[in-house]
């Protein structure tokens, strides 16, 4: 007999687990106790919200589920965000919290909540432990669900006597859930249809999505592309499944996206979504864009498919598996009068300008994507700073861009740096985010520190909310209010003071420069970028 | 339009909270739900009657089927089912009207299972449509009460849902 504590331990043990991100309290402590006795590395975050996001980072990165842990009332709480940031991008991480002893819940005790009732809507699913002896059939499980499927958050809740009790320890070899069986295999009547329709089409255009990603289908991706010669866009989530300058590749879509992928959408006769859930900010209107072209949508969610837009052809299964099965038989077309009409879209680039004195965010992130190594992991936060690096900077092949597209979570990616670092050391990690989104998490500038994490962080600093100060310019006669963020710290002082390596660059004429002293700099480093305040996001 | 879904899940703690939270999250509303345990103590029946068009159904059958603890999700189209709904009814009654009521429950299949100097309680269980004709059938005596258990539904014939 050992006691559930240490089993959950074991669990994680067992599954492979090497680091975990969390923040302790009264009610989680008999499990950090045991983890004291581990191998398992535990990074301190500096709030529990990034704890979530540090492991979605690890799991993006690593390509498996990553752990969080928080304790019970404001822990849990403090982690809802990051639960359902990455519920809404499919994200896998399992979450364990502390809950305060069985026979005391429902008294509204110090620091209890009802995390599982908080957190039902944004799960994939969640367990409140009553049964000590469940905890390995439920750890097993909680991996299986949230890295099988389409992908997403578990949460597991265990109320502190629960962990103190003991248990027999056998971790079972297989998950047995009669209720869960997602659908892997493509139907092949619907495959040879897919084929058809491709063949059969003049322009055909792919819109490949995070779900690629999620499968890790990127190979499969491009030689589907490649071998069917069918030009592509992505949206958000999909950036960096093909490198920038890739022949076929056109850019992001959407309302913040490129004009060639947004032209590109509404010429092409046939559609092919991979992965893509057609959210509402990578188009607007899709009935309207349905009228006028085949739609065919390969998903492993079946729920996704006819969600958003009318389908013609809809396929349910693993992209990893489906593709190659496309590619194997789908016969080539030339297509040259598309692949032209491309080109031309393609090199309709609007003109960046620069503006005196400031740096233009736009042409920097041009010139940093150009001097990174090209397995570099951009990770871009949320506002305008995130749709300049969406569609400035450049990735090379092998490069991977990181963001939450689904839910739009300031402050998010300094801790998903952070994990991304932490899940591979080799690759470079440079975070982009904005003066407003920095504040929400710069706390984590301790973290990176007591880490020793080589992560480079820029901040867009234009003293503004700048994407909601032009929604106001545009949308409400410029009645500009609450976006204003003087009063912000002195940033690069402010990382100095945590032993940061930190600069500043104000003009274009010293960007490279700079760039060059964040890039050749060997531990963390800061540099804040001064972008004027009336920058257009497009 | 209305649709009828049966719903077989585990018959576990917070389940039905799952199922119902998911209807308010994607905006589909409900118009009732009756849940019980199965011929399986393990595995209980859910009987939802919603509201919704064509894609509205499609989508609940879909959503339903995501959650991890749903076993079986089926529509059931109107002309394949049976559907009943028990209802408890209190109405005003003074000894004259006894007898005409007792003849009103007669023809329409209903028990008076309680009775008090003023009132009558009446047990009833039917078809919406029936049970629509007895409410106005009631109505000029004064229902005081009304209790419903919200409607369950079973396959006609000998096909089963499992």
């Amino acid at each position: 007999m050992i006691k559930a504590a240490e089993a959950m331990v074991k669990c994680l043990e067992k599954e492979g687990i090497k680091v975990v991100f969390g923040y302790p309290g009264a009610a989680i402590c008999p499990f950090y106790d045991e983890l004291y006795r581990s191998e398992i590395k535990h990074v301190l975050v500096r709030h529990e919200a990034n704890a979530g996001h540090a492991a979605s980072g690890y799991a993006r990165i690593s390509g498996k589920p990553a752990v969080c842990i928080a304790t019970s009332g404001p822990g849990a709480t403090n982690l809802l965000t990051a639960i359902a940031t990455a519920y809404a991008d499919s994200i896998p991480i399992i979450c364990i919290t502390g809950q305060v002893s069985t026979d005391q819940i429902g008294c509204d005790v110090f620091q209890e909540v009802d995390i599982t009732g908080a957190a039902q809507p944004f799960v994939k699913h969640s367990y409140l432990v009553k049964n000590a002896s469940d905890i390995p059939r439920i750890f097993k499980e909680a991996f299986h669900l949230a890295g099988t499927g389409r992908k997403g958050p578990v949460l597991i809740d265990v109320p502190v006597d629960v962990q103190n009790t003991p248990i027999d320890f056998v971790y079972p070899d297989e998950v047995r859930m009669r209720t869960y069986k997602p659908t892997v295999k493509g139907n092949p009547i619907q495959i040879k249809k897919i084929c058809e329709a491709i063949e059969a089409s003049e322009r055909p255009l792919i819109c490949a999505g995070g779900g690629v990603f999620l499968s890790g289908a990127q190979k499969e991706l491009r030689e589907l592309a490649e071998k069917a010669n069918v030009p592509a866009v992505s949206t958000m989530m999909g950036i960096s499944l093909f490198p920038s300058e890739h022949p076929h590749y056109l850019g992001m879509l959407g309302m913040h996206g490129v004009r060639s992928a947004n032209r590109a959408v509404n010429e092409c006769d046939t559609l092919i979504l991979i992965g893509a859930r057609v959210g509402d900010r990578a188009v607007r209107s899709p009935s309207f864009l349905a009228e006028n072209k085949k739609i065919i949508h390969i998903d492993i969610d079946p729920a996704e498919i006819g969600k958003n837009i009318p389908v013609d052809i809809p396929l349910v299964g693993d992209v990893k598996t489906i593709l190659p099965e496309i590619t194997g038989r789908i016969v080539s077309k030339p297509r040259e009068k598309w692949f032209e009409e491309i080109g031309q879209i393609k090199n309709d680039v609007p003109v960046t300008e620069e503006t005196e004195g400031f740096i233009n965010p736009k042409m920097f992130l041009k010139k940093l994507s150009d001097r990174l190594p090209a397995d570099t992991v951009c990770v871009a936060d949320v506002g305008q700073n995130q749709i300049w690096v969406c569609n400035h900077y450049a990735v090379k092949d092998g490069g991977r861009f990181l963001t939450t597209g689904g839910m739009g979570t300031m402050g998010y990616s300094v801790p998903c740096g952070v994990g991304a670092k932490m899940a591979d050391p080799s690759r470079e990690v440079v975070v982009v985010c904005g003066d407003g989104s920095f504040q929400m998490q710069m706390m984590e500038l301790a973290t990176i520190m007591q880490q020793g994490l080589s992560v480079k962080i820029i901040i867009m600093k234009n003293n503004r909310l700048g994407m909601v100060r032009e929604l106001q310019t545009k949308g409400y006669g410029d009645r500009q209010i609450a976006v204003h963020l003087e009063g912000s710290p002195d940033f690069v002082a402010l990382a100095k003071s945590y032993g940061i390596d930190a600069d500043r660059v104000v003009t274009m004429a010293e960007a490279e420069e700079k760039i060059e002293k964040l890039a050749s700099a060997k531990g963390p480093y800061l540099l804040e970028c001064n972008v004027w305040r009336h920058e257009s996001t497009l | 339009m209305k649709h009828t879904i049966s719903i077989l899940v585990e018959n576990r703690a917070g389940v039905l909270s799952r199922v119902s939270g998911l209807f308010s999250r994607r905006g589909f509303n409900i118009d009732s739900l009756a849940v019980g345990e199965t011929e399986d103590p393990e595995i209980s029946r859910i009987t939802i009657v919603a509201d919704g068009d064509d894609h509205t159904a499609q989508q609940l059958e879909k959503q339903l089927n995501k959650l991890v603890d749903t076993l079986k999700v089926r529509t059931l189209a109107p002309d394949e089912l049976l559907a009943r709904e028990l209802q408890l009814i209190k109405i005003n009654a003074n000894p004259s009207q006894r007898s005409e009521i007792l003849t009103i429950c007669e023809i329409m299949g209903a028990k008076i299972i309680d009775m008090t100097a003023g009132t009558l309680t009446i047990e009833i269980s039917d078809s919406q449509v029936h049970l629509k004709r007895m409410h106005d059938l009631l109505e000029g005596y004064g229902i005081k009460e009304i209790v419903r258990t919200g409607v369950i539904a079973i396959q006609k014939g000998s096909v089963t849902i499992k």
